[in-house]
C-alpha cells in the first residue's frame, strides 16, 4: 500500500453524486445544429478554415492551430457550415464569442481515420503532433493544450492520472472509470509511453467504490498503480493532488514538470487513447447533468457544440424550477447566461438547482475573524487576512499574503459563517493587482523612453555647442591671421580659393556621401519604428486595449513620416546620380536644373513595372516576417507571457497573409 | 425569468454567524446553572437585565450609524457580550452597574471602533475593567457561596438588583481575595481558616469552573473554535503555578490546581480568550497569544493590585495580536520554509 499524504485544509460539502450515476452513460444524439466556439482552450483562439455552406464531414478541421499553445477544432459530425459569427457561450466573462456553426445532416458520415499502428515503437515527438492535431486540451476543467503539457523541460519521475473528482455532483470522471477503465489505462500507457515517468499513479478519491473497481481490474497486470484516499475536497486540484500523491508540493509560480510531475484528467486519457489508437479527433465528450430542475440526471456522451438546451431537454429539464445554471460543480463551476451556449472540451458538468438546493446567498455579515476559512484553507492562506486587505485595497499586503497562490477553490467562501463572498474579494484584488502591473510596466516604459530622448537630445546639443565652438575658433584664427597680415596673398583672393576647394571636397566625397547616409538612415528608422509601432498595434487589437485608436494614429504618422522620408531619399538618390553630369553641363539656371533632376526621377520610378514594385514590396514583407518569426521566437524562449506571445504569433500571421496577398498579386500582374 | 448570474463558489455551507452566537450562548447555560446553584438567583438577574441593555444599546447604536437593525440584531453578538460580562459580574449588583459595565462594552468598545468584527479589544472585558476601576467596593463584593450563608431567593435577587438601598447585601471574600490578603500563614492553615476555599479552588467557582469546562469542551467539539489559544492559557498558567508553587509557604502564589478551578480562569480560557474578533487568528498566533494571557493572568494574581486578573491579561493580550499574527504566518503551500532556499 502505498503512503498517503494529507494536505491543508479541505471541507467536507455534501456530495451529491448519487443522483447522476443510477443510469449508464447515455448517447446525446446529434442535435440539428452545432454551436462550436473557436477558443475551448487556454491560448491563441484556432482560426476557422472553413467557409460559409461548404460540406464537412466529420473529423474535418474546421479551425486551424495559431501559434503554438493552441489547437484545432474538428467537425463532430457531418453538415454544412452555416455561419461563422459571435454567439453566446459558457465562459466566466458571460459574452459572447466567434463560433463556427453546423448544419448538422444527420447522417454522421465521416473522413476516413487512421490510428497509429504500434505507438510502442513510435517517435514520442510524432504522438505529441497527433496529439495536437486531434484538438486534444485538458478535459478536467482548465482546458490546457496537452500536447504542451505533455512535453515538459524536465524528465518526468511520476504520471499522475487524475480521477479524483472532488467537486460535489460531478460523476463525469467516475462513469468513465466504471464503464471505460480499459481505455482509460490505454491512455495511460500511451502518455506514459510519451513522457517515459518511473511510476504511473492513478488517483481516485474513495468515494467512488465501483469506479475503483473497475479501474483496479484494468491496470491489472501493467505497471499503472491505483491509489484511493479518503474524500476531501478540493483533493482533485492539481496541487493538492501532487501533495496527497508524493507529499510534495509545487514551487509557488512553478510548474508540477519542476517536481518531475505530470498531471493528466482520465478524461484526456481516454481522449489521447482515441487520438492514437483509432485517430479520432476530439470532437465530443462526457458531461454530467444533474441538479433537482432536471427529472433524468445522468451522464451523456455529448458532441461538442450541442446546445446545452438539448442535453437539458433530454435529462427531463424544468427551467421554471431552474433559477441559475452552472457549468461545472457548485465550488468553482460559473454560471451560463443562457442554455443555448453549446458544450465545449472542458463541460464537464451542467448543474441546474433549484432554488431551495443552492439558495441565493444572503447578505454578508460581520467578518467575526473566526478563522474557520484559514481553518479550510488548502492553500495555507489567511483568508480572514487577505479579506482585511482586499477591502482596503492594499495590493502589497494582498501580495506578501500570497494572495496569487490562492486556487479560488471556494472552500474558504463555503465556510464563512457570516457569507461573505471572499473568492469573489480575491478574484476582483487579483484582477486589479495585474492592471496595477501592466500600468506600471506601461509607464515604466514611457518614461525610459523619455528619458532615452532627452538625453539624446542632450547629446545632439552638446555636439552642435562643440562644432559651432571649433568653427567661431578657426574663424577667430583666420581673422587673426589676416590681422597680422600672415600670408602674403589678397585676402579676396584667398576666399575665393577656399570656397573652390570647398566646393571641389563637396563634389568629391564628403558631404554628398554622408546626405546620402543620412537620409538611408532615416528612412532605417523610420521604417524600424513603424514596425515597432504595427507590433504594438497589433498586440493591442488582439488584447482588446482601449489604446487601440491611439496606437492607429501613430502607426499612420510614422508611416506618413516614412514616406516623407523614402521620398527624400529618392530625391537625394536622384539628384546625386546625375550630380557629376549635371557639373559639367553649362551652369543654368539653379531651379531649372532641379526640376529636370525632379522629372527624372519621377520617370525612374514609373519605368519601374508595378511587377518590379510588387516584388520589391514581396521583399519587404518576407524580411519582415523574418523579423517577426525571430521575435516570437525570443519571445518563447525567453518564456514571455502567454498574451505576448499571442500577439507576436498574431503579428507574424499578418504579414503570412500580407505577403500571401501581395504574391497574389504579383501573380495577377505576370500573368495580365 | 432570467438565469442568476453568481460567481462560484455556489454553495455555502451550514455554519452561520448567528448559530456561532448561539452556540456560546448555549455552551455558558451549564456554568450559569451551577452559578445559580451556590450563589442564587443574582447572576441569572444579572444576564436578563444586561441583556435588555445590551440590545437596547446595539439598536441605538445601529439608528445612530444607520444600519439596519433586524439584520444586525439577530447576529446575537450583542447579547453574547452582555452574558459573558454578567457572568463575571458579583451576583446582585445594582442594576446601574450593569448598564454601566454593558453600555460600555457595547458602545464603547464595539460601535465606536465600528461594530462587529472591528473591535480591537475584547467588549466584555473592557466593560468589565470599566467597572472594576470605577466602583471596586460593588465589584468585589462576592455573595458568600450556599453553604456558607444565606442564599437569596429571585424576588431578593431583583429588589438587590433595581432597588440596591432595600436590599441588605451580605458578601465575602473570594479565595483570591484571602489569598491574596495573606501574608502570615501557610496555605494548609489558610485552607484550614477560610471555609470558602472548598476542595480545590473555592467553593462553587470549582464547580462553576468544570461547568465551563464542559460547555467549552462542547463548542470545541461543534468546531466553533480550536484548542490552541484554550490550551495554552491553561498550560501556561499551570506551569507558572507550578513553578513557584513552593508547597505553600505563607508566600506561595497558589497550588496550579487552586489556580486552574479559581475565579475565572476556565470560564476565560474557553469563552474569553477565544473571542476571534480580538485575537490572534493563525494556529501558532492563538498558541502564543493563550500562553502570554495565562502567564499574565499568574502574574497580575500574585504579584499585582487586583485579585483576578483574566480581563487584564486578555486586554493586554489583545494589543499585541496584530503584532502576533504578522509574525506567525503560516507557510503558504509551494513556498519555501523559512531559512530554506
Amino acid at each position: 500500500m502505498r503512503k498517503i499524504f494529507g494536505f491543508h485544509g479541505g471541507i467536507h460539502p455534501p456530495e451529491n453524486k448519487h443522483q447522476s450515476l443510477e443510469h449508464p452513460i447515455r448517447d446525446a444524439g446529434i442535435p440539428a445544429e452545432l454551436i462550436i466556439p473557436v477558443s475551448q482552450h487556454v491560448g491563441a483562439p484556432a482560426a476557422p478554415c472553413v467557409e460559409i455552406g461548404q460540406a464537412v464531414l466529420g473529423g474535418d478541421v474546421i479551425a486551424e492551430a495559431i501559434g503554438v499553445v493552441s489547437v484545432p477544432l474538428h467537425a463532430p459530425t457531418s453538415g454544412s457550415i452555416a455561419a461563422i459569427e459571435r454567439r453566446p457561450v459558457a465562459h466566466p466573462s458571460g459574452s459572447e464569442a466567434l463560433c463556427i456553426v453546423i448544419d448538422t445532416d444527420g447522417e454522421d458520415r465521416w473522413r476516413s481515420l487512421e490510428g497509429v499502428e504500434d505507438y510502442r515503437t513510435a517517435d514520442p515527438a510524432q504522438l505529441l503532433e497527433r496529439i495536437r492535431e486531434c484538438g486534444i486540451a485538458g478535459m478536467g476543467g482548465a482546458g490546457f493544450p496537452s500536447a504542451i503539457k505533455l512535453a515538459p523541460r524536465n524528465p518526468i519521475e511520476t504520471l499522475i492520472i487524475n480521477g479524483t473528482e472532488c467537486e460535489p455532483y460531478i460523476t463525469a470522471d467516475d462513469i468513465l472509470l466504471q464503464e471505460r477503465a480499459q481505455r482509460i489505462v490505454e491512455g495511460a500507457q500511451i502518455i506514459a509511453h510519451i513522457v517515459q515517468p518511473q511510476e504511473i499513479l492513478i488517483g481516485v478519491e474513495d468515494n467512488k467504490p465501483e469506479g475503483i473497481e473497475a479501474i483496479t481490474a484494468a491496470a491489472a497486470g501493467t505497471d499503472l498503480q491505483v491509489v484511493t484516499f479518503p474524500t476531501k475536497y478540493p483533493s482533485g486540484g492539481e496541487k493538492q493532488l501532487i501533495e496527497i500523491l508524493t507529499g510534495k508540493q509545487v514551487p509557488s509560480g512553478g510548474l508540477p514538470a519542476d517536481l518531475g510531475i505530470v498531471c493528466q484528467n482520465v478524461g484526456t486519457a481516454v481522449a489521447v487513447r482515441d487520438a492514437i489508437l483509432d485517430g479520432r479527433p476530439l470532437i465530443s465528450r462526457v458531461t454530467t447533468v444533474t441538479g433537482d430542475a432536471v427529472s433524468k440526471p445522468g451522464n451523456f456522451d455529448v458532441l461538442l457544440g450541442t446546445p446545452m438546451a438539448h442535453l437539458l431537454h433530454l435529462a427531463g429539464y424544468d427551467e421554471r424550477k431552474n433559477r441559475r445554471l452552472i457549468m461545472g460543480g457548485p465550488m468553482m463551476g460559473f454560471s451560463v447566461p443562457t442554455p443555448l451556449a453549446p458544450v465545449v472540451k472542458t463541460t464537464n458538468c451542467l448543474l441546474a438547482p433549484t432554488e431551495s438546493e443552492l439558495p441565493t446567498p444572503p447578505p454578508a455579515q460581520a467578518c467575526i475573524r473566526c478563522g474557520m476559512c484559514a481553518e479550510a484553507c488548502p492553500a495555507s492562506l489567511l483568508p480572514q487576512q487577505l479579506f482585511w486587505f482586499a477591502q482596503g485595497k492594499e495590493s502589497e499586503k494582498l501580495e506578501a499574503h500570497n494572495l496569487f497562490d490562492c486556487i479560488e477553490c471556494g472552500a474558504c467562501s463555503w465556510v464563512c459563517p457570516s457569507h461573505i463572498p471572499l473568492v469573489q474579494y480575491y478574484r476582483a484584488s487579483k484582477a486589479d493587482i495585474q492592471q496595477q502591473r501592466k500600468d506600471q510596466a506601461k509607464s515604466d516604459y514611457s518614461r525610459e523612453r523619455f528619458e532615452a530622448r532627452q538625453a539624446r537630445l542632450e547629446r545632439e546639443e552638446a555636439e552642435k555647442d562643440a562644432k559651432r565652438a571649433a568653427r567661431k575658433k578657426a574663424a577667430e584664427e583666420r581673422a587673426k591671421a589676416a590681422a597680422t597680415g600672415e600670408g602674403e596673398e589678397d585676402p579676396i583672393q584667398a576666399a575665393i580659393a577656399r570656397a573652390q576647394a570647398k566646393k571641389a571636397a563637396q563634389t568629391n566625397e564628403g558631404s554628398g556621401e554622408s546626405e546620402l547616409e543620412k537620409l538611408e538612415r532615416a528612412v532605417v528608422t523610420t521604417q524600424k519604428r513603424l514596425d515597432t509601432a504595427q507590433q504594438k498595434l497589433s498586440a493591442a487589437e488582439a488584447e482588446g486595449s482601449d489604446l487601440v485608436d491611439a496606437l492607429r494614429t501613430g502607426v499612420e504618422k510614422t508611416q506618413s513620416k516614412l514616406d516623407k522620408a523614402k521620398a527624400a531619399l529618392a530625391e537625394h538618390q536622384a539628384n546625386h546620380s546625375e550630380a557629376p553630369a549635371a557639373a559639367e553641363e553649362p551652369p543654368v539656371d539653379a531651379a531649372q536644373a532641379a526640376i529636370q533632376k525632379a522629372m527624372q526621377a519621377r520617370e525612374a520610378d514609373a519605368q519601374k513595372s508595378p511587377q518590379e514594385k510588387a516584388r520589391d514590396q514581396l521583399g519587404k514583407l518576407e524580411q519582415r516576417l523574418a523579423k517577426a518569426q525571430q521575435r516570437l521566437a525570443d519571445g518563447r524562449a525567453a518564456g514571455e507571457e502567454d498574451k505576448i506571445i499571442d500577439a507576436l504569433s498574431a503579428s507574424v500571421d499578418k504579414l503570412r497573409e500580407k505577403i500571401s496577398e501581395t504574391r497574389a498579386q504579383l501573380a495577377e500582374t505576370e500573368s495580365a | 425569468m432570467p438565469l442568476l448570474r453568481i460567481t462560484s463558489p455556489h454553495a455555502h455551507g451550514p455554519m452561520s454567524t448567528s448559530r456561532v452566537m448561539q452556540h456560546v450562548l448555549l455552551a455558558t447555560v451549564p456554568g450559569i446553572i451551577v452559578l445559580t446553584h451556590f450563589f442564587g438567583f443574582g447572576t441569572l438577574v444579572n444576564i436578563l437585565w444586561g441583556g435588555i441593555v445590551a440590545l437596547a444599546c446595539e439598536a441605538l447604536a445601529l439608528a445612530l450609524r444607520g444600519r439596519p437593525l433586524a439584520f444586525y440584531l439577530k447576529d446575537y453578538s450583542a447579547l453574547v457580550t452582555s452574558t459573558l460580562l454578567c457572568i463575571a459580574l458579583p451576583p446582585y449588583a445594582p442594576w446601574w452597574l450593569i448598564a454601566i459595565g454593558v453600555a460600555s462594552s457595547v458602545l464603547l468598545a464595539k460601535h465606536l471602533y465600528g461594530g462587529l468584527g472591528y473591535n480591537p479589544f475584547n467588549p466584555a472585558m473592557v466593560g468589565y475593567v470599566v467597572l472594576l476601576i470605577s466602583f471596586p467596593v460593588q465589584m468585589t463584593a462576592w455573595a458568600p457561596p450556599r453553604g456558607l450563608g444565606e442564599v437569596p431567593g429571585l424576588f431578593e435577587a431583583l429588589l438587590a438588583c433595581f432597588s440596591p438601598a432595600s436590599f441588605d447585601a451580605v458578601t465575602m471574600a473570594t479565595p483570591l481575595d484571602v489569598l491574596k490578603q495573606n501574608n502570615s500563614l501557610l496555605l494548609e492553615d489558610l485552607w484550614q481558616e477560610n471555609p470558602q476555599f472548598g476542595r480545590w479552588g473555592g467553593i462553587g467557582w470549582e464547580w462553576a469552573s468544570l461547568a465551563f469546562l464542559a460547555g467549552g469542551l462542547w463548542l470545541l467539539y461543534q468546531r466553533i473554535f480550536t484548542w490552541h489559544a484554550p490550551v495554552a492559557m491553561l498550560v501556561a498558567i499551570t506551569a507558572m503555578a507550578g513553578m513557584f508553587y513552593d508547597n505553600g509557604s505563607s508566600a506561595s502564589g497558589g497550588s496550579p490546581l487552586f489556580h486552574l478551578l479559581s475565579g475565572a480562569t476556565i470560564f476565560g480560557a474557553f469563552f474569553i480568550v477565544t473571542d476571534p474578533v480580538s485575537s490572534a487568528v493563525s494556529t501558532r498566533g492563538k498558541l502564543i497569544y493563550g500562553a502570554m494571557i495565562g502567564a499574565l493572568v499568574y502574574i497580575i494574581r500574585v504579584r499585582g493590585n487586583y485579585p483576578d486578573a483574566v480581563a487584564f491579561a486578555v486586554l493586554i493580550a489583545n494589543f499585541t495580536a496584530p503584532f502576533i499574527d504578522y509574525y506567525t504566518q503560516p507557510r503558504t503551500y509551494g513556498h519555501a520554509r523559512k531559512g530554506d532556499s
